[in-house]
């Protein structure tokens, strides 16, 4: 039996006819940062609560620390840190009497974690009388962190913590998180984000409750499909809509201030394929800067999610 | 050009705090504007002035021609509002959303069932009419959500964090939603978190500690400042301190 800190076999999880979860399966080294990427109604929610015991699964199997989630779910509890989705700490307490408790809760006290969360805790210090309610939403981000890691978890679960917090925040937090990792602990962290991925050592992207690819972040590109271009010029819109009519297109997506266009014809030469789109565009959408790129995470996941129900209907 | 949006040195203060510290811009009919900022640089409190909801405390702003606080009830039925956290009535089904909100804006009978069938057949949403909206997936709630705000045809229309959360496709495919209304003259007032998606948008402001710190076209934006991107420029202006090391 693998003796790695977090190992997911075939876990199943229904909510009436909704299957949140189906069949995923994953496992994660110690001392790894680990992933899940994907948009909302994926089933990362779903998968953060069975393996904090909070949810029982309907099928397949997941150990925690070498504990299994059903069985040993007490003693599990002790030793994960879970900072859920939802803003959780009560907004009447002081920063300090939030961080108090929780370090109550597990038999243990803010000095003896302090070495732990001090890295963390010590932005927040200065505000330590003030009500959690009254925080802005990266303070609010580091207390629950902080309470999260305050009884020195073995593992560290984090369910969307940058969601709906600013791009400055969200870099902030994955240095935070950078830190954490250094120092020995290894995080199961899920985000919407497709930007946050290369953050992690390996992630798993996950769409409708079903694991699509688990890699290290730089070697997921390689997963795309077909040859990818990126396309720039003066009309976007003229461009998508000639792309799009293009009888060698596979797919035409914006992305920033340019187009990422992929091509069916995968044995031509990249450089042959530009020239052709960039001779095909000028006719109709003007001049154009056409070539070839190496897909991203985002490029990966649009392949691999396919079309997506709304688009099939 | 007609301006949708017309802010003269608009002010909010809290106390002894100034959440909005005398913003002045415009935006033409028909243009898609970003309206960008880390999280407390006053934008929240920025849209509720605009939309009518909030006095300001100096300053003045019309909105589709009507001021924000001698004519706050026209403002209303001149705009449409979406935003993340509210949209729609979960446990109403998706066709009794289109007919609440199309009373709501004072639509005939006639209106609301022409124009709600119009919306599901683009939508590709006819099957799922008598169903709960909570039933739906987060993308089709958030396509449905701007469909519902642009009902009654408004002159403007606000989207706050529009797709946060959603796929990236959907959020594609909600982008493409927003260009065909900018198409058809309505002028599109967006906030997002996504810094890809500003470049998507005509113009952009970004504002700082309750003040406007740069605006104008994403081009123009990254050639002034020398950056490759906008989330660059956005980190650079919101944090200088997290910027510097890195």
């Amino acid at each position: 039996m693998s003796d790695a800190p977090l190992v997911v076999e075939g876990l199943t999880k229904r909510f009436g006819e909704n299957v949140a979860l189906d069949e995923v399966s994953l496992e994660v080294k110690p001392a790894e940062l680990f992933g899940l990427v994907g948009p909302d109604g994926g089933g990362k929610t779903t998968l953060f609560r069975i393996l904090t015991t909070l949810v029982l699964p309907d099928a397949g199997s997941a150990r925690v620390l070498g504990l299994d989630v059903v069985r040993d779910m007490w003693a599990i509890r002790a030793r994960v840190g879970y900072m859920p989705g939802r803003f959780s700490l009560y907004p009447d307490l002081s920063v300090e009497e939030n961080l108090r408790f929780f370090a109550s809760v597990f038999g243990t006290s803010i000095e003896d974690g302090y070495s732990i969360i001090a890295p963390i805790y010590n932005q927040i210090e200065p505000f330590r009388a003030r009500r959690a309610g009254a925080l802005s939403g990266g303070m609010k981000q580091k207390l629950a962190l902080c309470c999260a890691l305050v009884h020195r978890p073995d593992i560290l679960f984090l369910d969307e913590p940058t969601t709906g917090v600013d791009a400055v925040s969200r870099r902030e937090f994955w240095e935070l998180l950078a830190g954490l990792k250094a120092s020995g602990l290894t995080i199961l962290v899920s985000t919407p984000y497709m930007d946050e991925a290369d953050r992690c050592d390996r992630v798993a992207l996950i769409q409708l409750g079903r694991v699509l690819a688990i890699d290290v972040p730089s070697a997921l590109g390689a997963r795309f499909p077909t040859p990818l271009f990126s396309v720039r010029g003066r009309d976007r819109q003229a461009l998508i809509r000639a792309l799009r009519e293009y009888e060698h297109a596979v797919s035409v997506f914006p992305f920033g201030d340019e187009l990422h266009y992929s091509d069916a014809r995968g044995t031509m030469l990249p450089d042959a394929i530009a020239a052709d789109v960039r001779s095909y565009l000028a006719g109709r959408a003007g001049a154009a800067e056409v070539r070839p790129i190496a897909p991203g995470i985002e490029d990966t996941f649009m392949a691999l999610m396919g079309a997506p129900p709304e688009a099939a209907a | 050009m007609t301006l949708a949006i017309d802010v003269h040195e608009l002010t909010r203060r809290f106390g002894s705090f100034t959440a909005v510290d005398a913003i002045t811009f415009d935006v033409n009919e028909g243009e898609v504007f970003g309206f960008l900022g880390a999280n407390g640089a006053g934008k929240t409190t920025a849209i509720k002035m605009l939309i009518g909801l909030l006095a300001p405390s100096a300053g003045s702003a019309t909105v589709a021609g009507c001021d924000v606080v001698r004519e706050s009830d026209a403002v209303r039925r001149r705009i449409g509002y979406m935003s993340q956290r509210f949209s729609l009535y979960e446990d109403l089904t998706v066709r009794e959303n289109i007919t609440l909100y199309g009373g709501i804006y004072g639509l005939s009978n006639e209106a609301i069932r022409d124009r709600g069938d119009g919306m599901l057949a683009a939508l590709h949403l006819e099957k799922m009419a008598k169903e709960r909206v909570a039933a739906l997936p987060l993308g089709w709630k958030q396509k449905l959500a701007f469909s519902v705000a642009l009902l009654h045809e408004p002159a403007v229309v606000f989207l706050d964090e529009p797709t946060g959360g959603v796929d990236p496709i959907t959020r594609r495919q909600f982008w493409e939603m927003i260009y065909a209304a900018a198409a058809r003259g309505t002028t599109v007032f967006v906030t997002t978190h996504y810094l890809d998606e500003a470049e998507y948008c005509d113009r952009v402001s970004i504002m700082v500690d309750g003040r406007i710190a740069a605006m104008g076209t994403p081009q123009q934006l990254k050639e002034e400042h020398d950056v490759a991107t906008l989330d660059e420029l956005f980190v650079r202006l919101a944090r200088p301190s997290a910027a510097a090391h890195g």
